[in-house]
């Protein structure tokens, strides 16, 4: 690890202006990523902002009907929250699927976000990699891939993003709340990943000061009836090879709105587009999520030890699609 | 970089001079001679190194000890003693969860605070219903919620029972 320093913020104010007078900062959350990249040093900061200890640490419901989620709530509180629990229940679910009990307890919300990829050559400083070392070269296209992506790749870069929970909030339209140098905005989180083209280097749009403070849900008629399903090598504790967070409103036997994202698939949580606008208006039926499942799956790129992704998706869409029809 | 922290360990102050990259767990095994709390993978993937922070588990050696300072923690070591054990501990014994026990400690500390979480009505992936006010900790819950201790010797046929007998006994006496 390379040597940092080590500062704690009091206030978000306070933390962007500590990590803007600092070369090669970055803020520090729970660590369970960032302490592990450092070890590994894949991430070599010289000054540590922690901001875990922020004011951030609340869930609150919104005058709106939505949910604001400050930036420092552990995914095991947001998980356990009643109100995330029966109002968006594909939160609650991506965030159970993903890591262990411990990790959860430690990890937040804003660094959930910010986690990078686990593609292996990534965490592995003696191979080559573009997203590490820009312009290195990347070998998992001819090398391990099973787990990579199928959509959003390019030829610098097809790993995927590794986090349950920005399954689920692409699914539900969050709004990312971010303090920068210039005060604070909001970032749609459909706009707030990026994908790799020639530049994998870059996860999101954020500026290198930029903390987030909180992450808003939108209030929604739809969320209370959806799902998270994660496919993975083992029962529990590993990543996704494929996951879906879905959510489905049925009026008159014919789908009123729906939502699918879907995980391990790509460098961001992949907004099924495709496939919800094949959906919307159609009966109800397996036949329809078929189809829509099939509309999204035209435009993946799959790599030959990844394309079982695509007929696992598949399958993953119809089946979570058909048991919230038959909740309903 | 060198920094002078405070940790508060099984209810005692500890001042230590430590380097910024320190690990809690580091701290706890070559500063203040805790070595209860084991080395596994040192990248937060066995849980070999689980302690409580504040009540809640948590991998010790992803934790920064300059991040914990202030924090209450609990190691094994401030658990049971061997004059008295803890429950968990107690119950390890008397259904041989373990063979080698070196995950032991980071199983008994996950799990007493598993049971803490069943408790206060967190779900886990494998609930059926996410809106129970509590869980009642069947074996397939217990296999999930503890799927971050790993165990090389694959004792969990009786780590399973051992943690059950605690969990699901009535009337407990929280620790």
């Amino acid at each position: 690890m390379n040597p940092f320093r080590y500062e704690r913020a009091n206030d978000a104010a306070g933390a962007v202006a500590a990590h803007g007078a600092a070369a090669a900062a970055a803020y520090l959350g729970g660590g369970t990523n960032l302490v592990d990249l450092m070890k590994l040093r894949v991430a070599r900061p010289e000054t540590l902002v922690d901001v875990a200890r922020l004011a951030h640490d609340r869930i609150d419901v919104l005058p709106s009907g939505g949910v604001r989620i400050g930036a420092a709530v552990k995914n095991s509180v947001l998980a356990a929250d009643r109100t995330i629990r029966s109002q968006y229940p594909m939160l609650s679910g991506a965030l159970l699927s993903g890591a262990s009990g411990q990790l959860r307890n430690l990890a937040t919300t804003g660094g959930n976000l910010l986690q990078r990829t686990r593609c292996t050559y990534f965490a592995d400083v003696s191979k080559p990699c573009n997203k590490r070392d820009p312009g290195s070269g990347c070998p998992a296209r001819t090398g391990y891939h099973r787990t990579l992506g199928i959509f959003g790749i390019s030829e610098s870069c097809i790993a995927t993003h590794p986090s349950d929970m920005a399954v689920a909030l692409a699914a539900l339209d969050a709004i990312v709340r971010v303090r920068g140098a210039s005060g604070e905005r909001e970032i749609p989180l459909g706009d707030f990943y990026r994908l790799p083209g020639t530049e994998p280097q870059y996860d999101t749009v954020l500026e290198p000061a930029d903390l987030i403070v909180a992450v808003d849900l939108p209030p929604n008629g739809f969320a209370r009836s959806s799902l998270y399903r994660k496919a993975r090598d083992r029962a529990s504790y590993a990543f996704a090879l494929v996951s879906v967070a879905a959510a489905l409103e049925i009026e008159d036997g014919r789908v009123r709105e729906v939502r699918l994202a879907l995980g391990g698939v790509a460098p961001k949580p992949w907004r099924a587009t495709a496939a919800e606008a094949a959906l919307r208006g159609k009966p109800a039926t397996e036949a329809s999520f078929l189809e829509a499942a099939e509309a999204e799956l035209a435009h993946a790129r799959p790599l030959p030890d990844n394309a079982f992704k695509i007929a696992l998706a598949r399958n993953m869409i119809v089946r979570a699609l058909c048991d919230l029809a038959e909740a309903a | 970089m060198e920094t002078e922290i405070t940790l508060h360990i099984n209810g005692a102050e500890r001042r230590l001079a430590i380097d910024t990259r320190m690990t809690l767990l580091d701290a706890l095994r070559e500063r203040l001679g805790l070595t209860g709390s084991k080395k596994g993978c040192d990248h937060g993937q066995c849980g070999a190194c689980t302690v409580l922070i504040e009540g809640r588990r948590a991998n010790a050696c992803l934790a920064l000890a300059v991040a914990h300072a202030g924090d209450a923690i609990v190691t094994i070591e401030g658990l049971g003693s061997a004059g008295e054990l803890h429950p968990l501990q107690r119950a390890f014994v008397a259904f041989d969860g373990l063979q080698c026990g070196y995950c032991t400690p980071g199983q008994i500390c996950s799990a007493a605070g598993m049971i803490e979480e069943a408790e206060a009505g967190w779900p886990s992936v494998v609930s059926e219903d996410l809106e129970l006010p509590q869980y009642d900790l069947c074996d397939d819950e217990i296999r999930e919620r503890m799927s971050g201790n790993l165990c090389r010797c694959a004792a969990y046929a009786n780590i399973v029972p051992a943690i059950a007998s605690v969990a699901r006994r009535p009337a407990r006496v929280s620790a």
